[in-house]
């Protein structure tokens, strides 16, 4: 469903991405995993169309988004969810759910929202940024899901959430993947890689150094977190 | 306490004008990041153009502050489209460079053609006079002005807070990345967001236009004002533009009645104590970097 191949970026003079070529399948959970600075929130803000300077091809279900827009991207089926979560403040958190366009049938409604989302429900007239970081992070995801995104584009999702959050969130990624959605990961908590993924790649200075399935992955735990230093 | 009612009445009539002017000026800024220093001269074609229109056609204020404003927005779509655009790529001083070069042009432009002298205006004979409140008499032109500016207000706050398009400008102005990356098209807004903007400044002059002297330079001074009323409110801050030009139109009032020759220093005074407590504003929001 995503085909990426010789994706490279730069800032400036300086080059962040270096030929970067990979797949995601559908109904697949694929991570990208490697330290801080690797790339890895470049590659998605390439992928997303938010970075400019980017070379190479993009394909998404068989069509080539990479000269698209970041918007059309978003109605070709990407749904991006960044580091910080992305919650607009100036925005209630039913607004935060209805702002973007449905882009497939695979939409959900706002009451399949709340019903898996239920503090969602509960707080939907707040400002979006009055909810907790779990909550937010909620949020995020279930604003992707509303658009009926065909492939989601996470950025480090548990990061700085409780280990009951997290292990939700693990929950809804797998509810997400039986849809058929492909998900691509960034993340640093190995061990919440090694329960959602299918995949992984391991990303260091901009290149693609392994592509690691599941199994290998975990065998190889132990080493990939002294090595890689995450 | 006559005199209290008076000045307030007085104030807020014209903090109407600063109030509507301002709130375009948020409203451009959120959506373009521009800050508009030609919002004073958009001002004063708007009271240029209701006098003129008045002199040739006899098209007097009621349909003024239809017509006007929407001549305006024609305008706002023409510049847009013509040269504000291309700021958007560019670095902030090209954005004083264009806008200022645009108001000097403006202004020469108008004083080229009506001179300098001034423009009469006759509001009409309904709004002459005076009306009697808790026994003061109070002029029935700020009286109408005020409640003109507060329901133009009130209606772009429920568009901002109740319709899509209002949700999509506050998400525009707020994260304007995360807003396409989320599938919205923000360029497709900025071309009427600008002449929105301008529009709102053109019928700020037409209201004033009864009220103080129209000639070419009457943006000059409305534009500093103006600047200070944003950074009191907080930049790209709505509700901030509204309140803010209330607040400085009482300071100004209340200034000269009491302290005429501090009256211009108090805005700037009351600005600097905004900004050393709330350096984002009254209504702004911290920068999240």
């Amino acid at each position: 469903m995503l085909e990426v191949e010789k994706l490279s970026s730069w800032y400036g003079e300086a080059q962040a991405l270096h030929g970067v070529t990979l797949q995601v399948r559908e109904g697949e959970v694929v991570t990208l995993v490697g330290r801080n600075g690797a790339g890895k929130t470049t590659l998605l803000r390439s992928l997303m169309g938010l970075h400019k300077q980017t070379e190479g091809r993009i394909e998404l279900r068989g069509r080539d988004v990479s000269r698209l827009p970041a918007h059309r991207r978003a109605r070709a089926g990407m749904g991006w969810v960044q580091d910080d979560r992305g919650i607009y403040a100036t925005l209630t958190v039913e607004e935060n759910l209805v702002l973007p366009p449905r882009v497939s049938d695979r939409a959900w409604s706002l009451d399949a929202v709340y019903d898996v989302f239920p503090v969602l429900a509960d707080r939907r007239r707040a400002p979006g940024t009055t909810l907790s970081g779990g909550e937010q992070q909620m949020l995020a995801i279930a604003r992707v899901l509303r658009t009926g995104a065909s492939l989601l584009l996470l950025d480090e999702p548990s990061e700085g959430l409780a280990p009951v959050v997290v292990a939700r969130i693990g929950q809804i990624i797998g509810q997400v993947k039986e849809s058929g959605v492909g998900v691509l990961l960034i993340e640093q908590n190995v061990r919440f890689a090694a329960t959602v993924a299918d995949r992984h790649y391991l990303l260091a200075q901009g290149r693609i150094v392994d592509a690691l399935d599941n199994d290998q992955f975990v065998a190889r735990q132990q080493d990939l977190l002294e090595h890689l230093g995450i | 306490m006559s005199d209290v009612l008076q000045y307030t009445v007085q104030g807020l009539a014209a903090g109407s004008f600063y109030a509507l002017a301002a709130l375009g000026l948020a409203i451009i800024f959120g959506v373009l990041g521009v800050v508009n220093f030609a919002h004073g001269a958009f001002y004063m074609l708007g009271a240029v153009t209701a006098a003129v229109l008045l002199d040739t056609t006899e098209i007097g204020l009621w349909w003024a502050l239809l017509v006007v404003p929407l001549l305006l927005f024609g305008f706002g779509v023409v510049v847009e489209r013509l040269l504000v655009q291309w700021l958007l790529r560019l670095d902030p001083l090209y954005n004083f460079l264009l806008t200022f070069g645009l108001t000097l042009l403006l202004v020469d432009l108008v004083k080229r053609k009506y001179g300098v002298s001034g423009l009469p205006y006759e509001r009409p004979e309904v709004l002459d006079g005076r009306f009697e409140l808790l026994g003061v008499g109070l002029p029935k032109y700020q009286l109408f002005v005020l409640i003109f500016s507060i329901a133009v207000c009130l209606v772009v706050w429920l568009v901002m807070t109740r319709t899509r398009i209002g949700m999509i400008v506050r998400a525009s102005t707020e994260r304007p990345e995360l807003a396409r990356a989320l599938g919205i098209n923000v360029g497709r807004w900025v071309t009427p967001v600008f002449g929105f903007g301008v529009a709102l400044a053109g019928l700020a002059g037409v209201l004033a236009a009864p009220f103080r002297a129209i000639t070419a330079d009457m943006g000059n001074d409305f534009i500093i004002i103006l600047f200070a009323v944003v950074v009191i409110g907080g930049l790209g801050s709505i509700v901030g533009a509204v309140v803010g030009g209330f607040l400085v139109g009482l300071v100004e009032a209340f200034g000269q009645a009491y302290a005429p020759t501090y009256a211009q220093i108090l805005i700037f005074v009351l600005m600097a104590a905004v900004v050393l407590v709330r350096p984002a504003g009254l209504f702004g929001r911290e920068e999240t970097a």
